[in-house]
């Protein structure tokens, strides 16, 4: 008994001992991945497209915000994070940190204060970056980015998430190792690996993540889980490497036009890939544009994504029934034709590289009809790009459709032509519409 | 005082078809561009979006797209003698208001100019004598020929990507096309729009007298389309809502489909909303001009430097501008001396509605530009001589929509109201068909624009006065179009048929929709005593203000305006970016 208690004091103590070392042990800065000369200049415009390949706008600018400002609200499981002003101001911005402190927020997720970032800031994946593109990232944001003394909103998180050294246990547990190795055998695959995996941090949402620790399950191809596809605030973010996948089964040119113009001939982009394209990928140069295709085409595996229903191999008659406009058609497709037909057509073809196709859409067609629901409630936009500038948008339907009618019309949809997703139900649609509210 | 802001390249007033065609271009140039738009910012998505947009009462009926007269309108008279009042409520024509302009909410009918009507004072002198044009006609050429034009309305026609049947490629007649066309390098963008029943039917009966039929070269697209701007339009799904409407499926061609998506990437471009232009200013010398002052959201008066001004407001706003900033001489018609005003026209038209029992055309599946059309009557192909009138008409019967308010023709007889209109109603929606003409009209001398000497707008500056009625010789070339198009009606045997066309001794009535096709005012021309603007569309006092529009047109075409519109906009934007932006002169 004594034995026991003494264990137990033993274990307590420890454990006293790791939350006070969590707390107060400053953390440790992990080092240039290189050494660079302390004048190093980086080349012109270098620093620029770092930052557009991370993406750094998407959640650092506030909706009609200063660039860079920061204040977006990110919705997460344990609550709204609002992104940092990144500008060079240097009350309210970064513009005291030394380049050793900035890389530890990007390498190390380490604020200058010492505190522990959570997690949204995709540090994980930015812990890949290399020691120029550091060095040019924060030359660009010192340098080239107008300051803006404006304070962002502070992220406070209910307890215990407030407690931010407790990332710094997530961060002993769930942390790759810093520094981008290699592993593709090939200088342009390596490339496109070292963004997709690195800067432009498409893990984020597309790697399924741990139940426990809500880490993603793998942070390169190397990992039979990375891209894997995964569910994020309820839209699907698709899986990019089964052999059925769009990013799979598309040729390179009609993945590359997705990434660059936002639309292929069949689709286009929807929810926070939109947000990517507009300000992210559609910059990025061409030669890095068909590495990250060429890696993407090249860590395919031989399996179909989970829980998508293969196409019918005999298609249902939906464009006859949809054609002969019976007034005793189903809610559903009767919703379908007035609503959405006009741009989709009967024949849920749409039009090329314009209007989305539904007979086969992946986001029509996944397992979680969370997106197809949100598009249907709140609309959707291809955002205006360099090269293909339309913002093609279709309008909200939410207001106009009552839940029972959105699950009909999505059910529809996901039922017809060769299309064959179970059914959606009402309540599906009204906790999509709660979460739609919500995050406005 | 007023504000100053910032100095810009170049400022253009108006931000619809030739505002976003010339800000593109002087973009293009590596110009500093703003634009200035007195109405409201417009997309598809939220402004157009489904179903919101199809609303007939709101749109069709309460004209929410448009400008409205209480913010700003003209006075109307018929004649010299008579005192103009004001046009406050809207009907004749329907001026539009904000981003897009006219161009969001027009049916597509996008044509050329015939190259006789480029040239018509020397085409009608050459092939019947001076003394066909008779004393009153004002008519004249236009100081560009078809052949320097034709690049350009190939350019807006790509960039619109109009679906459309060529009728003349290169001097080869195409089967099924216009034959009587000017000469076109390439086909059209894509295939015409599929004909509808009525459209069938009249190209049948047409074709059985001799007549040559083609689908109207349409703005609503036959197919997908991806223009040099990159920006890419939808095929046409039918719906039955363009003019009056904006389209909600990207498949209208309109500035905000075809142009500002791309346009708003420029940096160097920028644009302002409810920002009404009051003046041009000019210096001292007043052979240029200083920039522009403008009405702001708030009311202030801010004044808008810049080295180039482009006037791409409607054509009746262009006029106006030109009048209240003193820039070109007013036209005064008891002397026939002075440009600005001069030759104001509109558009001749009629129709006859041709009611088949027995015949459903399912009026709710229409285009604002399905039509099959015949241009054997075109002025290119009347004998002026002979019929006693110089114009034209092209004739033709479209299935526009059906919509349950404006879209109910009945037969001749059927009671205006109660029970009787109810049971027309259901005997004869869906059983009608028409036909009409789309005519030219020729400039007169007593046929202008000036300033109103009573009516003030809200800035207190005069008002812009219309004098316009219909002439003798417009009338008869309606009445020749009449005899033409009730042959077929009669050929094609229907239940009952009703003709309206105006006829000896009518006036111009401001009530009953007609047209938006104003035009004149501003017109360009190679003689600086007889025109406001050069054949560059350059005003030929003040060298750094170009007027885009149809106020240039000397006369008006038989066709719809906007696709000669378009080309003189990009005829005028390569003069600039190619002669002007290096040695700023008097281009001509």
């Amino acid at each position: 008994m004594k034995a026991l208690l003494r264990i137990v004091g033993v274990l307590i103590l420890i454990g006293i001992v790791v939350v006070l070392g969590l707390m107060f042990v400053p953390p440790q800065r992990t080092a240039p991945a290189a050494a660079l000369p302390a004048d190093y200049q980086p080349p012109p415009g270098a620093g620029r497209a770092v930052a557009v390949a991370g993406d750094c706008m998407a959640c650092h600018t506030a909706p009609k915000g200063q660039p860079y400002a920061g204040g977006l609200a990110v919705p997460s499981p344990f609550g709204v994070i609002y992104s940092t002003n990144i500008t060079p101001d240097k009350e309210t911005g970064i513009g005291n940190y030394t380049l050793d402190e900035f890389r530890a927020v990007l390498i190390d997720g380490v604020r200058k204060d010492g505190a522990h970032l959570y997690p949204a800031m995709p540090y994980p994946s930015y812990r890949k970056m290399s020691e120029p593109d550091v060095r040019a990232l924060y030359a660009y944001l010192m340098n080239d980015v107008k300051p803006v003394h404006a304070a962002a909103p502070v992220t406070a998180l209910e307890f215990p998430f407030n407690q931010r050294w407790g990332i710094r246990a997530w961060d002993w547990v769930a942390l790759p190792k810093a520094g981008f190795e290699p592993h593709m055998g090939d200088a342009r695959l390596d490339r496109g690996a070292y963004l997709v995996e690195g800067l432009a941090h498409c893990g984020s949402c597309h790697t399924p993540r741990n139940r426990l620790t809500f880490a993603e399950k793998g942070y390169d191809a190397r990992s039979g889980d990375f891209l894997t596809g995964a569910v994020l605030n309820g839209w699907p973010a698709p899986d990019l490497r089964a052999k059925d996948s769009d990013a799979q089964r598309w040729s390179a040119a009609q993945l590359a036009a997705l990434l660059a113009t936002g639309r292929s001939d069949t689709t286009g982009v929807a929810g926070e890939m939109a947000t990517a394209v507009e300000h992210s990928l559609q910059y990025l140069p061409k030669d890095d544009l068909d590495a990250v295709v060429g890696y993407l085409q090249a860590i395919r595996q031989d399996r179909a994504v989970a829980g998508q229903t293969a196409p019918r191999a005999n298609a249902v008659a939906t464009t006859a029934t949809l054609n002969g406009a019976s007034p005793q058609i189903d809610l559903g497709a009767r919703l379908y034709l007035d609503n959405c037909s006009a741009c989709h057509f009967t024949n849920g073809k749409g039009a090329k590289a314009v209007f989305p196709q539904l007979d086969g859409n992946a986001l029509v067609t996944a397992q979680d009809a969370g997106g197809l629901i949100a598009v249907i409630l709140n609309g959707a936009a291809i955002p205006s790009t360099q090269l293909r500038p339309a913002r093609l948008a279709m309008p909200d339907f939410g207001w106009r459709l009552k839940d029972d009618e959105v699950a009909a019309l999505a059910t529809f949809v996901r039922q017809s032509w060769s299309n064959d997703a179970p059914a959606v139900t009402g309540t599906d649609v009204a906790k999509v519409r709660a979460a739609s509210a919500s995050a406005r | 005082m007023a504000r100053q802001e910032k100095k810009t390249d170049a400022v253009i007033v108006g931000l619809g078809w030739t505002g976003s065609i010339l800000a593109m271009e002087l973009a293009e140039a590596g110009l500093q561009v703003l634009a200035l738009e007195r109405g409201e910012d417009r997309d598809t998505v939220p402004d157009f979006a489904y179903p919101r947009m199809i609303d007939e009462l709101k749109y069709g009926i309460r004209l929410k797209l448009m400008n409205r007269p209480a913010d700003s309108t003209l006075t109307i008279r018929r004649s010299l003698q008579e005192t103009a009042l004001p046009y406050r409520v809207l009907g004749s024509f329907l001026p539009g208001n904000g981003v897009g302009g006219a161009g969001v909410h027009w049916n597509g009918h996008t044509w050329r100019a015939l190259p006789e009507e480029l040239r018509l004072r020397s085409y009608v002198t050459e092939k019947f004598g001076a003394k066909v044009i008779g004393p009153d006609l004002t008519i004249a050429d236009w100081g560009v020929t078809y052949d320097e034009l034709e690049p350009y309305f190939d350019r807006f026609e790509y960039v619109c990507g109009i679906s459309g049947q060529a009728g003349n490629l290169g001097g080869q007649t195409q089967a099924g096309g216009n034959p009587f066309e000017g000469p076109r390098k390439r086909a059209y963008p894509l295939p015409p729009l599929p004909t509808l029943l009525n459209g069938k039917m009249f190209g049948d009966a047409a074709k059985a007298m001799g007549y040559h039929p083609f689908p109207l070269p349409s703005a609503n697209l036959s197919d997908t389309w991806t223009n040099e701007y990159g920006m890419q339009l939808g095929p046409c799904n039918f719906c039955g809502f363009c003019e009056r409407f904006g389209c909600i499926n990207y498949s209208k061609s309109a500035p905000q489909t075809c142009i500002l998506g791309a346009l708003k990437h420029k940096p160097n471009f920028s644009y302002r909303t409810r920002a009404e232009v009051i003046r041009v200013e000019l210096s001292a010398d007043r052979k240029t001009a200083t920039g522009v002052t403008y009405v702001d959201d708030q009311g202030e008066e801010v004044f808008q430097p810049a080295d180039l001004v482009i006037l791409a407001a409607y054509q009746f706003y262009n006029v106006h501008l030109l009048l209240l900033s003193g820039i070109g001489k007013p036209y005064v018609a008891e002397t026939g001396e002075g440009v600005v005003g001069k030759n104001y026209a509109y558009q001749m038209s009629g129709g006859t509605s041709l009611f088949f029992k027995n015949v459903n055309f399912n009026p709710f599946v229409g285009a604002g530009s399905s039509a099959m059309v015949i241009d054997d009557f075109s002025m290119n192909q009347v004998d002026f001589g002979r019929e006693g009138f110089i114009g034209g008409s092209y004739i033709s019967s479209g299935q526009f929509n059906g919509r349950p308010i404006a879209s109910m023709p009945l037969p001749p007889g059927t009671p205006a109201w109660g029970a009787g209109w109810k049971q027309g109603i259901k005997d004869w929606y869906g059983h009608s068909m028409s036909i009409g003409s789309h005519g030219s009209n020729m400039s007169c001398r007593d046929c202008y624009l000036d300033l109103d000497p009573t009516y003030r707008n809200k800035y207190g500056q005069p008002k812009l006065r219309m004098t316009f009625d219909w002439k003798p010789n417009d009338i008869r070339m309606t009445q020749f179009m009449r005899s033409k198009i009730e042959a077929i009606a009669r050929s094609m045997n229907p239940t009952h048929w009703a003709s309206g066309y105006k006829g000896e001794g009518a006036h111009y009535d401001v009530r009953p929709y007609q047209t938006t096709h104003n035009v004149g005012g501003a017109i360009m021309g190679t003689d600086p005593t007889q025109s406001a603007v050069n054949r560059y569309l350059q005003s030929w006092d003040v060298h750094n203000v170009f007027v885009m529009g149809s106020s240039a047109f000397p006369q008006n075409l038989q066709y719809n305006p906007t696709g000669t519109v378009g080309a003189l906009a990009y005829w005028s934007a390569r003069a600039i970016r190619q002669d002007y932006l290096k040695n700023p002169r008097p281009l001509a």
